[in-house]
């Protein structure tokens, strides 16, 4: 959306360094979880490492974030929009970094699957994995757009990222009660697809705050910020 | 929802001859809540202060259209005594104007010009009511008797504050009352406005947004002469319903 600069140069050019920094990190996050799913499912344990190792990156940009919002609260005493971006920026860099910490325990069971046997052919869990990484890429253009309104479809789509992990722990089940050798590997998958749908929770946490930075509404827990 | 309506104004046009300087401004200012006026400079804030407690009509060429009520009566009725108003309506400047006499010839100014009272010792206790109403007191009351000139600026302000309360007015307006103190003495003057909101309507107009946003409850934000958004000031600074309000409290204009 078209939003006129600051008459400080110098307060745009901060909040310009923030948000770079936010994008780069999106970036990382969407590559960590894509990465660390192909691992799993081409079998390759060298990509689920590169996933783990790139996890110290994401860690140190989550302590930028942090510390470069706050020296514009204590500098500019940002107000309306302004302060809605910062407190926005606070709150969705966490789920950005727990978004990576999540890709690192996806490579992890993969490393551990990897070297047993296939089960079963994937089939379910990377759709399931496409949903999410497609919800986080939503969530995350709806925040560099400032867009609602694709916010709001993020939080629609959620609700299938939920119901493919319960397809996936239905149909693991039933794998598990046929065949005990089964329950090591079906458990690990069944984790992963818990994983998956943290992702789209945390996805869903970056569009309401995206709601919430755009229109001034805190939609969390069924709230609204305007009722008195 | 929320106090009494103190002040309302409605349909307030406001010219200075041929200039019309207020366009159709509605406000209900609340009974014991401070209400900040903000916008840049020649955006009318100042105009419409002063139109409360009819300044303004010292000013030839000066002329108002619509009501302005205090406790439902309209101040510019032909019956009203303006005297009697700006008794009700105080006001407090932007640079403090002590009067060249002692700190206590200040307090009781109001009191002597007014005849309320002859008697000393009520002049006394009023005069410690008052400057302690302004948190002045600790600081001047081993030396009532030295000329105003002599404080400093922000105890001046405080004192004017004083003098403004000694004549047990309702609301109180100020006009940039901190804009020439040193942060401490701005520091004061918030903390004491907060004080007497306890017991007073007061009306405030700053440059300072911080300081709008602080001390007031609820803020108009004024621009050419139009009231832009009128609402509680925790909403307005975290989320204003105009674009231009929001333009201009986040810094974006020019």
């Amino acid at each position: 959306m078209s939003e006129r600069e600051h008459t400080s140069k110098q307060f745009e050019q901060q909040l310009r360094a923030l948000k770079d920094k936010l994008l780069l990190m999106s970036h990382h996050a969407e590559k960590m979880i894509a990465d660390a799913i192909r691992a799993l499912v081409e079998r390759r344990p060298s990509l689920a490492e590169e996933v783990i190792k790139s996890d110290d990156e994401m860690d140190q940009l989550e302590l930028d974030v942090d510390n470069q919002c706050y020296e514009i609260l204590a500098l500019e005493q940002p107000v309306a929009r302004d302060l809605r971006f910062i407190a926005t920026a606070l709150k969705i860099v966490r789920d950005i970094e727990r978004i990576g910490d999540i890709a690192v325990n996806i490579a992890e069971r993969a490393i551990e699957l990897i070297q047993e046997p296939e089960m079963k052919r994937l089939i379910d869990l990377p759709i399931m994995a496409e949903a999410a990484q497609r919800i986080l890429k939503e969530s995350l253009d709806a925040f560099v757009n400032s867009d609602a309104e694709l916010a709001e479809k993020v939080i629609r789509d959620d609700t299938f990222v939920d119901d493919c992990y319960e397809q996936i722990f239905r149909e693991l089940l039933t794998y598990m009660m046929e065949d005990t050798k089964y329950i090591s590997r079906a458990l690990k998958v069944i984790f992963i697809a818990k994983h998956l749908e943290r992702v789209g929770d945390h996805s869903s946490n970056i569009a309401e705050m995206v709601i919430f930075l755009v229109r001034g509404q805190d939609i969390r827990h069924g709230t609204r910020l305007d009722r008195r | 929802m929320g106090e009494p309506v103190k002040i309302d104004v409605s349909d307030m046009n406001f010219f200075y001859g041929n200039h019309k300087a207020l366009h159709g401004v509605n406000m209900k200012i609340r009974e014991n809540y401070v209400t900040a006026l903000i916008g840049p400079s020649g955006c009318g804030k100042s105009t419409f202060l002063r139109s409360l407690n009819r300044m303004n009509d010292l000013i030839p060429g000066a002329r108002l259209e619509g009501r302005v009520n205090l406790d439902g009566e309209n101040i510019y009725a032909s019956s009203t005594d303006v005297i009697q108003l700006r008794r009700r309506v105080g006001m407090i400047f932007q640079r403090s104007n002590p009067f060249p006499m002692s700190i206590y010839e200040n307090a009781a100014y109001g009191v002597r010009v007014n005849g309320l009272t002859r008697d000393r010792l009520k002049l006394d206790e009023i005069v410690e009511r008052t400057l302690r109403a302004a948190a002045l007191w600790d600081e001047v009351k081993d030396r009532l008797g030295k000329s105003a000139m002599s404080l400093s600026g922000g105890q001046q302000q405080r004192l004017c504050i004083a003098r403004a309360l000694a004549v047990q007015p309702e609301v109180l307006l100020m006009d940039e009352p901190a804009s020439a103190l040193d942060p401490i003495s701005t520091a004061k003057i918030e903390e004491l406005i907060y004080e007497l909101k306890q017991n007073y309507t007061i009306v405030i107009v700053t440059h300072n947004m911080q300081q709008a946003a602080r001390v007031s409850d609820e803020s108009g934000f004024f621009l050419t002469g139009r009231l832009v958004e009128f609402s509680e000031t925790k909403r307005l600074f975290t989320a204003p319903t105009n674009r231009e309000t929001e333009d201009y409290i986040t810094g974006r204009f020019g």
